[in-house]
């Protein structure tokens, strides 16, 4: 869009201002993003930038508030000898560490169970023939749109009351699985249906973006030449829609990675997780210790970004789709 | 020659079926196939999703800490019709049951049943449930002489009412209304009327929300569409960084830049446009709310207003420029009625969302900027499992016909994710 030769002065005024704007507007939505990088390494336990930070003193900056993460929770004097026993304490006690850990592991399952069945779902859904596509397309995006705080509220009262007898024999075989009671609450396998309910949408709604532009002429051929739906599968289909099951699953691993409303209402002490922890920490005593944990989120977003952003090149490449 | 008038001979396949019935079969047959795949998913959301909201909206109209609690006035009650006048046998069926709830200490769970629509009653079924055992004959007077109240006609309505597990009561109280003595509804004092006005505030801020989304969308939506498509790619990395990034993590950086020791009070500070005792406060009220509700949801409003003006052909524009028409008008005649859909589908999204917003305004929302999610968060901490879940089912209502209305205009499958 560059500025006509014809253009009036005042156009030119216009068009000048109207960048500036636009950068304020960029800056804005990323400036508040970026901040907590520096403001994490604060010396002093200030939110704010210090005038030794902003003269660049050395002094002004420091680890305390990463350090703080590993030792948080951890059960040894502050001067230990940091050897190989104290960072297996710290692996083993410090908060941050097993909030970490349930939020991996948590994450994981949730984004497995929603890729798998949403791109199974999104296949379906693809195909023209599907019955009642609009009404089932709505029913899976809605947990997307229903407020978290509702489907919170929902889980809280079914799995407080969705619960089988320790001693029947399923109470039995799912007995790792649930609480002493038999109940979902306060369970990882909990957290995990509810996350992988919340991701879902993601799935569906990247996948069938990807298969809207499949050739399904390709099937066909694909079975003239004497392949069987599964190798058609897995030969055919899987590789060209597999750019959009990957970025769903990101999102669903992401949604879950950051869901902290979920958790408030059906998790116990056991199911810690990182948005939680950071809940607690922002509503109890604020510290920069959530901004060091926050730089930490900040670069893996990024990462996850810089990879979706990818895989959307390189799948409108091979659909011949010209990038933009 | 052929006679074209007499009927044709009806189409066999090769096996001799009726091409009509073969090709219903397949067609079924692909039906079914293609619902398989579907079938999965569906339960499982059905069973994750859609069982747990059927079972919050029973809790909504479900309660039985009166009914459980007091058989025997739930029978008198149901011998005796609305209106009928209580009688000394009433009396005397309502302290056999408290007397029977101080035994299974349950007096506290009846009484906060009534106590959601005729306030105070709690520590009323508490004291009367103490006395109850030693009471003579006659028991109204004997109730009454324990608190007044228990010959209040209105606690008679309530309890009436609450003898039945399913009620409507906690929709009544939802949206300000109680009983009157008669059986009518009416509304209930001005200075009580706090759901009513939590949702009207509630659907004020997501509108102030939306507005100030689209207003800041609007400029780089276009600046991103005209740019060329390098340069648009680098800076829709900018719109989607936020949107990848965890919301916890955008509202702690909000903290950290506006409360009262914050970079925004501090530069002012500096550069002297305030004094150190006169910083402003930005968060932890309605301000702090909007703002970060503004940030969060920006890239919602952006990316499908983005999708629309990207396809509006500029010589529209031109056409109209070189017909003579100054740039305004051609921004007002010809542009902006291009980009309505986008306006829609972005303005749609982003008010649903903002709607049953939680988080941020519980973290920064401070008093006054709260909304009707966190009013329910509140409830269930509570413990007063159907007033959240009457609260709940009504922001679903609210958010369903919205979403409907969205699928009827846009389309839920043109539902983008950068």
């Amino acid at each position: 869009m560059a500025l006509p030769i014809y253009a009036s002065p005042l156009e030119r005024v216009w068009y000048y201002t109207f960048r500036v704007l636009c950068a304020l507007i960029f800056l804005f939505l990323v400036a508040p993003i970026l901040i907590v990088i520096p403001l994490s390494f604060n010396v002093e336990p200030y939110f704010s930038f210090t005038h030794k930070m902003l003269t660049f003193d050395p002094t002004g900056y420091s680890m305390r508030w990463y350090d703080t993460l590993l030792t948080f929770g951890v059960n040894a004097p502050d001067d230990a000898v940091r050897d190989s026993s104290w960072w297996g304490m710290v692996w083993e006690q410090a908060t941050w560490i097993k909030a970490a850990k349930n939020s991996l592991w948590i994450g994981m399952w949730a984004t497995i169970l929603a890729t798998v069945l949403g791109t199974t779902a999104a296949l379906g859904l693809s195909r023209p023939e599907m019955p009642y596509r609009r009404l089932i397309m709505a029913i899976l995006i809605s947990p997307m749109i229903v407020p978290i705080i509702i489907i919170g509220t929902g889980l809280f009262f079914f799995y407080s009351s969705a619960c089988v007898s320790p001693e029947s024999w399923l109470g039995m075989i799912l007995s790792p699985f649930l609480s002493a009671k038999g109940c979902l609450a306060n369970t990882h396998l909990g957290i995990i249906l509810a996350h992988a309910t919340l991701g879902i949408p993601f799935v569906i709604i990247t996948v069938t973006a990807t298969l809207s532009g499949f050739d399904q002429s390709l099937i066909r051929a694909a079975a003239s030449l004497g392949a069987n739906p599964r190798t058609t599968f897995f030969k055919v289909i899987m590789p060209l829609i597999l750019p959009g099951v990957i970025s769903g699953a990101l999102f669903a691993f992401v949604t879950s990675f950051d869901e902290v409303v979920a958790v408030l209402f059906i998790a116990g002490p056991e199911q810690q997780t990182i948005p939680r922890q950071m809940w607690n920490g922002i509503r109890e005593a604020i510290s920069p210790a959530i901004l060091a944990v926050a730089t930490i989120l900040v670069i893996v977003s990024i990462t996850l970004l810089a990879t979706v952003e990818l895989l959307r090149r390189r799948s409108e490449r091979l659909r011949g789709v010209t990038p933009h | 020659m052929a006679d074209l008038t007499s009927a044709p001979e009806m189409l066999r396949t090769a096996d001799g079926r009726p091409l009509k019935s073969a090709l219903a079969q397949a067609q079924r047959k692909a039906k079914w196939r293609a619902f398989f795949l579907v079938a999965p998913l569906l339960a499982f959301v059905v069973l994750t999703f859609v069982f747990p909201i059927l079972k919050m909206l029973e809790r909504s109209v479900y309660h039985d800490g009166f009914s459980a609690n007091a058989p025997t006035l739930t029978a008198w009650f149901a011998e005796h019709p609305a209106g009928a006048e209580v009688t000394e046998e009433a009396y005397a069926a309502l302290v056999t049951d408290l007397a029977q709830m101080q035994k299974v200490k349950a007096a506290g769970e009846a009484g906060s049943r009534i106590n959601y629509t005729v306030p105070g009653t709690i520590s009323m079924f508490k004291s009367g449930a103490r006395a109850a055992g030693k009471m003579v004959p006659p028991f109204k007077d004997a109730l009454i002489a324990n608190n007044k109240m228990w010959g209040d006609p209105l606690v008679w309505v309530a309890m009436r009412n609450a003898s039945s597990p399913w009620t409507s009561d906690f929709y009544m109280v939802s949206t300000d209304m109680k009983r009157t003595v008669d059986g009518g509804l009416e509304r209930v004092e001005d200075n009580q009327r706090i759901y009513v006005y939590l949702f009207v505030k509630t659907f004020g801020l997501s509108m102030v929300i939306t507005v100030l989304c689209l207003l800041l969308a609007f400029p780089i939506g276009h600046l991103l569409a005209v740019l060329p498509m390098a340069k648009s790619n680098l800076l829709m990395i900018l719109v989607l960084l936020p949107f990848w990034t965890s919301l916890l993590v955008r509202t702690s950086s909000w903290i950290a830049i506006l409360q009262e020791q914050g970079i925004i009070n501090d530069l002012m500070v500096w550069i002297g446009v305030i004094g150190d005792d006169g910083r402003v406060r930005m968060i932890y009220n309605q301000l702090g709310t909007i703002i970060v509700m503004t940030h969060i949801l920006l890239p919602f409003m952006v990316l499908p207003l983005y999708s629309v003006m990207r396809v509006i052909p500029p010589s529209y524009a031109r056409a109209a420029r070189s017909l003579g028409a100054t740039s305004w008008t051609t921004f007002r005649r010809i542009y902006l009625p291009q980009t309505l859909p986008g306006i829609a589908a972005g303005s749609l999204l982003v008010f649903i969302l903002a709607v049953g917003y939680y988080i941020t305004p519980a973290l920064v929302g401070g008093a006054d900027g709260q909304l009707i999610s966190n009013l329910i968060s509140f409830h269930m901490n509570k413990a007063n499992w159907s007033m959240a879940a009457a609260l709940a089912a009504i922001l679903l209502g609210a958010v369903l016909i919205l979403y409907w209305l969205y699928d009827q205009l846009i389309g839920i499958d043109r539902l983008k994710l950068g």
